[in-house]
């Protein structure tokens, strides 16, 4: 065999592990999940929108409007009079629908004195998430499609109406009820960039702590391995939960201080760019108080905890620092999941299989924690506590498992019930 | 005639890595104060024996006492007592000579840490390079703090695997001289090594292993005179090869 066969036949030996391939193959079954998960929001998105109408203008622009909203969107409920707004809202929102669109009595008469019409549109907004405002962006752009044809209309009858008017002869009086809240005079998508831009910080935060704490333990892990410090550590009189609570608290120590650093340079980055949308949360009641910050606190740390005592786990599975790089990989894709998830969709909107998904993940719990203590979801808050803290408590104890039996110097374990089990069948 | 009372008693030890019997069933037994050495060649099962008795490794047959504490049960008691040095051992490279045995220490009575330190610091005898990062001593160096460290701690039991592995003739003999020093004073010692000359020179009794069985046990010049050797390696050779 030629010198050049010989070291890539050895270098393809060394390199074709599990440990190589198995945190490559998890990820491409997550992305895969995902991918599937967001193909359906997206053919979800592509169909017509589905909405109520309620016309009360049997003139000319009323129908011109009731026609396109009729040919363009789906319609499960129609009316001509104002007065079953409450009735159209509830069929609509039965039939996952998106918007009542009401075209007043005076619609046409309003145009025709070179007034704009008013088109009032009542939201059903799902999610806060990109992915859940497709279907109300669909809707503004059918709205713009008949302002268009509107305008069309309007040249053709009278070539000296007013150029200023003719462009835009409908206007949007808008209200969205999200949550259980009524937002008067603001749309679904100013709403989602307003939540967007308020709970965009502890994602990116959290993904960061977790990558670089996650990364400082797995490592430490592979190098006490490596430099052969680990077999010394072990008949020392220190208890075990000792050895791995004190790895995680030290992990945990330098993770909080790089994450402060990092929050600091994030403000900048942001406060760079961030534009005023004009809106303000607080006048709608959404402002996080004193407790909610405990509560968000809290999730945060037993995200981190539970995070770092899974890397722990993983830690042990590290031969030496080479290992340990590959071992980090799947944290860094738990930790980036969830940040993206939340920023494409809201967890009340996604599928069932998704929704599994991320409530699995510990580090979706602080990053969800801040739009749903806004909204008062406090059983979503503390019942993701309550979970990542069993997360954390049981993760814990399989570590503290592994380091009291061979595994972390042998890399094999003797389970007693298997042997059982074996013995029994054959 | 005073009774020595056993400090470490294996009996049919087994020990197993899946299907591979490592150890298969040796026993033997350590008197207080004795240095006792177990000789092998690579893969006979002497470090796992030490490993086992280190409380590293759990056992699949038999039973081990050291101290009067039962090694499945009390490990954590076993710890108290005893002190190991594996054969590769490393220290962390961050840290100075001095800051590692401090660590160690802090693993102790707070009372008895400071005196422990400068014990360590004796016994490695780097002088000023104790103060110097691990990661810029040499191996010879790196032996004589971890020595140093597996003894300051006056423990009960010292299980030195290999303890003068890596050294040169002059600090291996300084070893030889501590580990000496050590068992007159009241400690315990099990030993390991490939060093046949070392073995005779330092242990009271010895046990050779072969493929995870004890196939001889006793004082050095009992086994010369035995196997009509001149020296333990040919004792070694009889028992192993013959």
């Amino acid at each position: 065999m030629s010198g050049l066969g010989n070291i890539t036949k050895k270098e393809i030996r060394e390199l074709l592990t599990p440990a190589t391939f198995v945190p490559i193959i998890l990820v491409a079954l997550i992305f895969a999940t995902m991918g599937n998960s967001i193909q359906g929001i997206q053919e979800q998105a592509t169909e017509p929108p589905t909405i109520g109408i309620i016309n009360e203008d049997n003139s000319s622009f009323g129908a011109i409007a009731s026609t396109l909203l009729h040919t363009h969107a789906k319609s499960v409920y129609n009316s001509t009079s104002i007065d079953d707004l409450q009735n159209g809202l509830q069929t609509v929102k039965e039939r996952n629908g998106v918007a009542v669109i009401i075209i007043p009595r005076n619609f046409t008469e309003r145009i025709m004195q070179e007034q704009p019409g008013i088109f009032q549109v009542y939201w059903i907004m799902k999610g806060a998430g990109l992915m859940d405002t497709i279907s109300s962006s669909a809707v503004e752009s059918l709205i713009a499609f008949i302002n268009m044809n509107i305008s069309k209309e309007l040249i053709e009858q009278n070539s000296t109406v007013n150029a200023s008017f003719v462009l835009s002869p409908i206007q949007r009086s808008e209200t969205t009820y999200f949550k259980n809240r009524e937002f008067i005079g603001i749309s679904p998508n100013t709403i989602s960039g307003m939540l967007s831009s308020q709970s965009l910080l502890i994602p990116i935060v959290m993904m960061m702590i977790i990558i670089m704490a996650g990364g400082i333990v797995i490592t430490s892990m592979a190098l006490e391995k490596e430099n052969k410090t680990l077999e010394t550590l072990l008949t020392l009189p220190v208890k075990r939960t000792s050895i791995v609570s004190g790895k995680i608290i030290a992990a945990a120590f330098i993770g909080l201080i790089l994450a402060v650093i990092y929050m600091i340079g994030m403000q900048f980055y942001f406060s760079g760019f961030q534009f005023s949308t004009g809106v303000n949360l607080g006048t709608y009641g959404l402002v996080l108080t004193t407790g909610d910050f405990l509560w968000i606190g809290m999730s945060l740390f037993l995200a981190l905890i539970a995070g770092l005592s899974l890397c722990m786990l993983l830690g042990t599975f590290a031969k030496n620092y080479k290992s340990a790089q590959t071992l980090t990989f799947p944290i860094t894709m738990l930790a980036m999941i969830p940040m993206f998830i939340t920023m494409f969709a809201d967890f009340d909107t996604l599928p069932l299989a998704l929704k599994i998904f991320t409530f699995a993940i510990p580090f979706s719990h602080p990053m969800m924690a801040p739009r749903a203590l806004l909204f008062h979801d406090y059983t979503m808050v503390i019942g993701g506590i309550i979970y990542v803290a069993i997360f954390a408590l049981v993760t814990i104890s399989i570590v503290v498992w592994v380091f009291k039996t061979d595994r972390l110097l042998t890399g094999t374990t003797k389970f007693k019930w298997l042997k059982g089990l074996k013995r029994r069948r054959f | 005639m005073a009774i020595c009372m056993a400090a470490v008693d294996v009996r049919n030890l087994v020990k197993r890595y899946g299907s591979m019997d490592a150890v298969k069933g040796i026993s033997f037994s350590i008197n207080e104060g004795e240095i006792f050495g177990l000789i092998g060649p690579n893969g006979a099962g002497k470090t796992t024996t030490l490993r086992v008795l280190s409380t590293l490794l759990s056992i699949n047959g038999g039973s081990v006492t050291i101290l009067g504490h039962d090694l499945s049960k009390h490990a954590a008691e076993i710890r108290k007592l005893i002190s190991y040095l594996p054969e590769d051992a490393g220290a962390y490279k961050n840290l100075s000579g001095r800051a590692y045995l401090q660590f160690i220490a802090n693993f102790f009575d707070p009372k008895e840490a400071p005196a422990m330190v400068t014990k360590g610091i004796e016994i490695t005898d780097l002088g000023v390079r104790i103060d110097d990062r691990v990661d810029t001593y040499s191996k010879g160096m790196m032996r004589r703090l971890l020595v140093g460290r597996a003894l300051m701690t006056n423990p009960k039991l010292a299980i030195l695997d290999e303890p003068t592995s890596g050294l040169d003739v002059i600090n291996a003999q300084e070893i030889r001289k501590l580990v000496k020093t050590t068992a007159k004073s009241g400690t315990t010692v099990l030993l390991s090594s490939h060093n046949m000359l070392e073995v005779e020179y330092l242990c009271d009794r010895i046990a050779l292993i072969s493929e995870g069985k004890i196939v001889e046990e006793g004082k050095p010049k009992t086994l010369m005179e035995k196997y009509n050797a001149r020296n333990i390696e040919e004792v070694f050779i009889r028992t192993v090869h013959e």
